[in-house]
């Protein structure tokens, strides 16, 4: 317990105080021209192209070298459902018009234009206030999600294919790879904290996340395509997955743990009330902190890595380049243990929370 | 803050993504890989218990194997110690046999020299009584004068009687 809160202070120091060096920097950079916060939050973020590199044209202006992704807008009223490449936006630059609908790429974020000119509409502070669109476009994110889908499954059903062919045989190759992890999952993860008895149907789901985490957070090591998107590090992908584990702990939740959610054994009749409410409070907070755990951690790492590189910029040195180079050699070798740390942490609690939602009396 | 407001795009995405992904991986990998597992962990314990259950069996083999040993030992010795009994037995009875007939031969030798003794005495007594009718005929035949040529006479025949 008092480790979990040493984690979390130390990421919470680093986020801050990471955080306050670029932002304290940020005078410094307008001058030079090099907006460091922009870029590392640009960075983090889900965009919905693939950036891969920038190339000045003819003109000696820089031209952003990215693939397209594809847009898919649902409007409501009236129902509309559009699909266009996101190469149509130039980079945010040009509106996209679909029937009634005239489609703005402002920051990330996709809004209906007022006009075919892309016009959006503004509060008095500057801050944009036009409608948007839900936007389930498949973004740099969601892409990266397919493709460690698609790598999942080809690579376990490959293990699965080796187990049938080689029965009864000792493993081999990737199946004599995944083994030892898979058989680590079972053995030291959901048998310990589920029980053997039921340990049986949540292991598909442990399993599943546990590589699933795993992979994304590797995949979102490597600093160029087909890495660098930070899925882990969003908030919203960590928060389905611990969405996930609460739906899965609720739902074969045994008598036992509702009693001691609703009707606490032993506790004075006047403190039900109160306790009913924390209990309830708690099955939500559990998942909560999954979620954070993973998002803080990710994007906290990712983050360090951006501002270690950034180093170069801020200081407009080269000879800041060994210096950040070892840095970031620390840090990524850091990173792939927190990424497999990470994977094993969000597996375990989960495996926690159902162990203590599926418990026998005792 | 942007970095911390959930993506309705993403919500939807890996809600889609992770669910198919869990359902297809149970369905072709984990169930498969479990089940694989599990048998083939099963087949080595029945295995090890297989060749645990031999390794018993020699053991009480060996043990059986040993016990049938000592007893063979054990008939062999008896067997042994029997012969010679026997052969003891054999050579005291044939000793026995032996000394009583020689003792019995022994016995007839003696008693068939006493007899050829007393025959010989009787056939003596019968000669010297023979002879002594003989001298005392001669003498009496040649009335001898003298004395000293009887005497010389009965001495000289007594020297020809030969005591076969």
């Amino acid at each position: 317990m008092i480790h979990r809160f040493q984690n979390i202070f130390f990421i919470l120091f680093f986020i801050f105080g990471v955080s306050t060096q670029i932002f304290g920097s940020e005078g410094a950079q307008e001058k030079k021209g090099v907006d460091v916060n922009a870029i590392i939050f640009e960075h983090i973020a889900d965009n919905h192209s693939w950036h891969l590199w920038d190339v000045r044209d003819d003109d000696g202006v820089k031209q952003a070298v990215a693939f397209p992704l594809p847009i898919i807008l649902v409007s409501t009223s009236p129902f509309a459902f559009d699909v266009f490449w996101s190469s149509e936006f130039h980079h945010g630059d040009h509106p996209v018009t679909r029937g009634n609908n005239t489609y703005v790429l402002n920051h990330g974020t996709i809004y209906y234009a007022q006009n075919t000119q892309g016009d959006l509409e503004y509060d008095e502070e500057g801050e944009i206030i036009s409608a948007k669109p839900i936007d389930i476009s498949i973004t740099k994110n969601v892409f990266t999600m397919l493709l460690v889908s698609g790598l999942m499954f080809w690579l376990f059903v490959a293990v699965a294919k080796a187990y049938k062919k080689r029965s009864g045989l000792a493993p081999r190759g990737v199946q004599g790879f995944m083994e030892p992890i898979i058989l680590f999952v079972r053995d030291e993860i959901a048998i310990p904290n589920i029980g053997h008895k039921k340990y049986k149907i949540f292991l598909p789901y442990l399993l599943t996340a546990f590589f699933f985490i795993w992979f994304l957070n590797l995949i979102g090591l490597i600093p160029f395509f087909p890495g660098s998107a930070n899925v882990t590090g969003n908030i919203a992908t960590t928060a389905v997955l611990a969405m996930f584990t609460l739906v899965i702990t609720n739902v074969y939740a045994n008598k036992e743990y509702w009693r001691h959610v609703f009707a606490m054994p032993g506790l004075p009749a006047w403190l039900l009330p109160i306790m009913i409410i924390v209990e309830i409070i708690s099955i939500f907070t559990k998942p909560f902190a999954l979620a954070v755990r993973l998002f803080a951690n990710i994007t906290a790492g990712h983050i360090i890595v951006l501002s270690l590189v950034s180093l170069i910029f801020i200081f407009k040195s080269l000879s800041v380049a060994p210096v950040s180079f070892f840095f970031v050699l620390f840090m990524d070798v850091l990173e792939l243990f927190v990424a497999t740390l990470q994977a094993f942490i969000f597996t375990m609690l989960s495996a926690l929370f159902i162990g203590m939602a599926v418990a026998e009396e005792h | 803050m942007d970095l911390i407001t959930p993506d309705i795009g993403i919500v939807f995405w890996t809600t889609v993504i992770f669910l198919v992904l869990l359902l297809l991986l149970r369905k072709f990998a984990w169930k498969p890989i479990m089940a694989a597992i599990d048998a083939r962990n099963k087949s080595i314990e029945d295995a090890l218990k297989a060749a645990e259950k031999t390794k018993e069996e020699m053991v009480q083999l060996q043990a059986d194997n040993e016990v049938i040993l000592q007893q063979a030992k054990k008939e062999r010795d008896s067997l042994l110690m029997e012969a010679r009994d026997t052969k003891e037995q054999m050579i005291a009875q044939a000793q026995q046999e032996a000394r009583v007939e020689a003792e019995r031969i022994t016995q007839k030798a003696l008693q068939s020299i006493e007899l050829e003794k007393q025959k010989a005495i009787v056939e003596l007594k019968n000669t010297v009584g023979e002879l002594s009718i003989d001298i005392a005929e001669k003498i009496l035949r040649q009335e001898l004068t003298d004395t000293k040529i009887s005497e010389k006479i009965i001495s000289q025949s007594i020297n020809d009687l030969k005591l076969n």
